[in-house]
């Protein structure tokens, strides 16, 4: 929530299986009530929509919509406003974005798989029994990384099991899993370049081994926000913070 | 029983697979050129031609072949329908789009080769194409490495004619497509009985050039701003185009026409106002397949430029109508087909600089580069348009997709944001 163009309030939830009672429950706790469509219910301020669920949300309470890439990159830029590459690494997908003046210029993504995502994270933490918020720091204890030659989440899993069987440190096993991921991000990055600065966005980015292997890899300090998971929320707000209150 | 579905059990069909099938594409339709508002009432014909190739067309074939009318089926807009039509026999395309017959191919063969070819195969193998029973030969041809072992595995089981199309665009090459296009011409003629002579082929030239004049005007009107017709509609168009009887298409194209003609004048556009205008280049989007352009117009664009087979490559250039014997006819077809600029070829600085001019030309913003996964020609090719667009500064966007559903969450995203930073 935005007031005068200032971030007033942020509030993370899973989406779950139901995201228009997630979002109708994180728009009451703001006075919000959107009602079953557009004009129905009563809302103080404009609300904008973006992400995976954005036209669900648009097609049942009648808010307007932007892309994640767009809203990231206002997001990445009020925060720092030197921005000019916004990586943002989410659940489901990851991206770069080129941005100038706020906009972007240019991005990649990957497509369809979940490769080089948190969703790669998510399921290898699981494998080798860490929790996703220390599977960072459990990476960096490592020694030296274990070579996993798969990026695909599938085969990643039973490259992990056999490695595991082979009695290999489970913290190297941790470190190769995140040089994986971030070679996948470089094959991003390199197809529009990284001019700095660069920031890095999405929850992954609270992943410490993805921060370090990340700027040593692109030979760049990155810029990570205090809250990185809601960089994009934050933009959407943005793209009608000067539109004023909806009639 | 219907009447038709007796028709498609005479032919072999699972019949109740049959109907699921055209469930699923149905479905499809429905969620992307049937959601459209503001549609021409001309588009009426076309929808059912679309419909008609599992339905009125069959049973049209079915009688033809009672009398003597060969069917031969293509995959491929490299085959010169004229010679077909001039050996009396009925040219069809037998490309599928459809995701619900991909599973069936992928029973026997790899799962790593294009959809287009595997969609096509599965409608076979699960014996829901009904051009498979009805078709009395098969025309191949050597465009790329899936289809031509393709070729080897089905010619075991029916009349099977592979044609040569060349690599290069040398004078040895065209040489050799000359020759391919005489050979197809003998066959034709052996399997129809029908001679091809100097008059029947020339009213099959001047049939098949009226249908590429009525197709260029429909490119020509698109160029308005803001266009009358939205890119989904046009695909309807050539997808229709490829398996419907030329002159009664050509009829209702014109019929078309004239009520896109009456829409300008009035200055209506089934368009939201300011959509981006978008061409569309690459791979084609046969019969089933309305994915790509589906997205693309409901993230606010208009595709009003399609570079494909179902598009330009289909009916730009005529056939030259002014030989006078059968050896300067052949010639004549032979050079326009060869004229064609398919991702095949090496090297293809010709397709780079039509789609640049043509960009200019239909005033686009962007373009979007249309990738059939695991088509490598096209895939790769994409990098040499995309350096060949940034030059002339236009933005372009590659997507490279199947036909599933799987990642239309990932595509709709890099779609929207590709249209976002357009305007």
């Amino acid at each position: 929530m935005l007031e005068d163009g200032r971030l007033v309030d942020a509030e993370i939830v899973d989406t779950g299986t139901d995201p228009l009672a997630r979002v109708r429950e994180l728009l009451a706790g703001l006075g919000h009530d959107p009602g079953s469509g557009r004009g129905t219910g009563s809302c103080p301020a404009p609300v904008v929509a973006t992400g995976y669920g954005r036209h669900l949300v648009r097609a049942r309470l009648g808010f307007p919509v932007i892309t994640e890439i767009r809203a990231h990159a206002l997001g990445a830029s009020m925060l720092f406003p030197g921005c000019r590459t916004v990586i943002d690494i989410g659940g489901q997908d990851s991206k770069v974005v080129r941005v100038e003046n706020s906009r972007q210029t240019d991005f990649e993504m990957n497509d369809r798989c979940a490769a080089g995502t948190g969703r790669f994270l998510e399921v290898m933490a699981a494998t080798l029994g860490y929790g996703i918020d220390e599977f960072g720091s459990m990476a960096l204890d490592a020694r030296e990384p274990a070579a996993i030659s798969s990026m695909c989440t599938v085969f990643s899993e039973s490259e992990v099991v056999s490695l595991i069987a082979r009695g290999v440190d489970k913290h190297s096993i941790a470190l190769g899993l995140h040089e994986s991921i971030v070679l996948r991000l470089l094959a991003l990055v390199g197809r529009v370049g990284a001019e700095p600065e660069v920031v890095l966005t999405g929850g992954v980015a609270l992943n410490p081994c993805i921060r370090m292997l990340l700027e040593k890899k692109l030979c760049v300090r990155l810029n990570v926000p205090e809250q990185p998971q809601i960089a994009g929320a934050l933009g959407a707000a943005l793209s009608v913070a000067d539109r004023g209150k909806p009639a | 029983m219907s009447e038709h579905n007796q028709v498609l059990q005479e032919l072999g069909l699972d019949v109740a697979l049959h109907d699921e099938m055209l469930a699923s594409v149905d479905r499809t339709f429905g969620q992307t050129v049937g959601a459209q508002t503001g549609r021409p009432e001309g588009m009426a014909y076309f929808d059912s031609a679309l419909h008609a190739a599992h339905g009125g067309r069959v049973a049209e074939l079915v009688d033809l072949k009672k009398n003597g009318t060969k069917t031969v089926g293509t995959f491929c807009i490299y085959v010169p329908e004229e010679l077909a039509m001039a050996a009396n026999t009925v040219p069809v395309a037998l490309c599928g789009g459809t995701q619900f017959s991909i599973p069936y191919a992928e029973k026997r063969f790899p799962r790593d080769i294009c959809p287009l070819v595997k969609s096509t195969l599965g409608l076979a193998f699960s014996k829901t194409c009904p051009y498979g029973p009805l078709k009395s030969m098969a025309v191949g041809e050597t465009t790329c490495d899936a289809k031509k072992k393709t070729w080897e595995i089905l010619a075991g089981k029916v009349n099977f004619h592979v044609m040569e199309l060349p690599q290069k665009k040398d004078q040895l090459d065209i040489d050799l497509w000359r020759n391919a296009v005489y050979e197809f011409k003998d066959k034709l003629e052996s399997l129809s009985g029908t001679k091809v002579e100097v008059e029947n082929l020339g009213t099959a030239i001047k049939v098949m050039n009226a249908k590429r004049r009525a197709l260029q005007r429909l490119a020509e009107l698109r160029k308005a701003d803001p266009p009358p017709i939205s890119g989904l509609d046009a695909l309807v168009v050539m997808q229709a185009a490829l398996n419907d009887e030329p002159v009664r298409f050509t009829a209702a194209l014109d019929r078309l026409h004239a009520e896109l003609e009456e829409r300008m004048a009035r200055g209506f556009s089934p368009l939201p106002e300011g959509a981006q205008r978008v061409m569309f280049a690459g791979c084609p989007a046969v019969m089933g397949n309305w994915k790509v352009h589906a997205l693309v117009e409901q993230s606010g664009a208009v595709i009003v430029a399609d570079e494909s087979c179902t598009g330009s490559r289909y009916f730009e250039n005529l056939i030259d109508e002014t030989a006078r014997d059968l050896a300067g006819q052949v010639d004549a077809i032979a050079d326009r087909y060869m004229k064609i600029n398919c991702a095949c070829f090496t090297p293809n600085q010709e397709r780079i600089d039509s789609i640049v001019e043509k960009a200019r030309e239909y005033g686009v913003k962007g373009v979007v580069q249309y990738v059939l996964q695991t088509c490598h020609g096209y895939n790769v090719e994409a990098m040499r348009v995309e350096a060949a667009l940034k030059k002339a500064e236009i933005p372009s966007i590659k997507i490279v997709t199947d036909y599933s559903e799987e990642d239309a969450g990932q595509l709709r995203t890099r779609i929207e944001a590709f249209v976002e930073q357009l305007s």
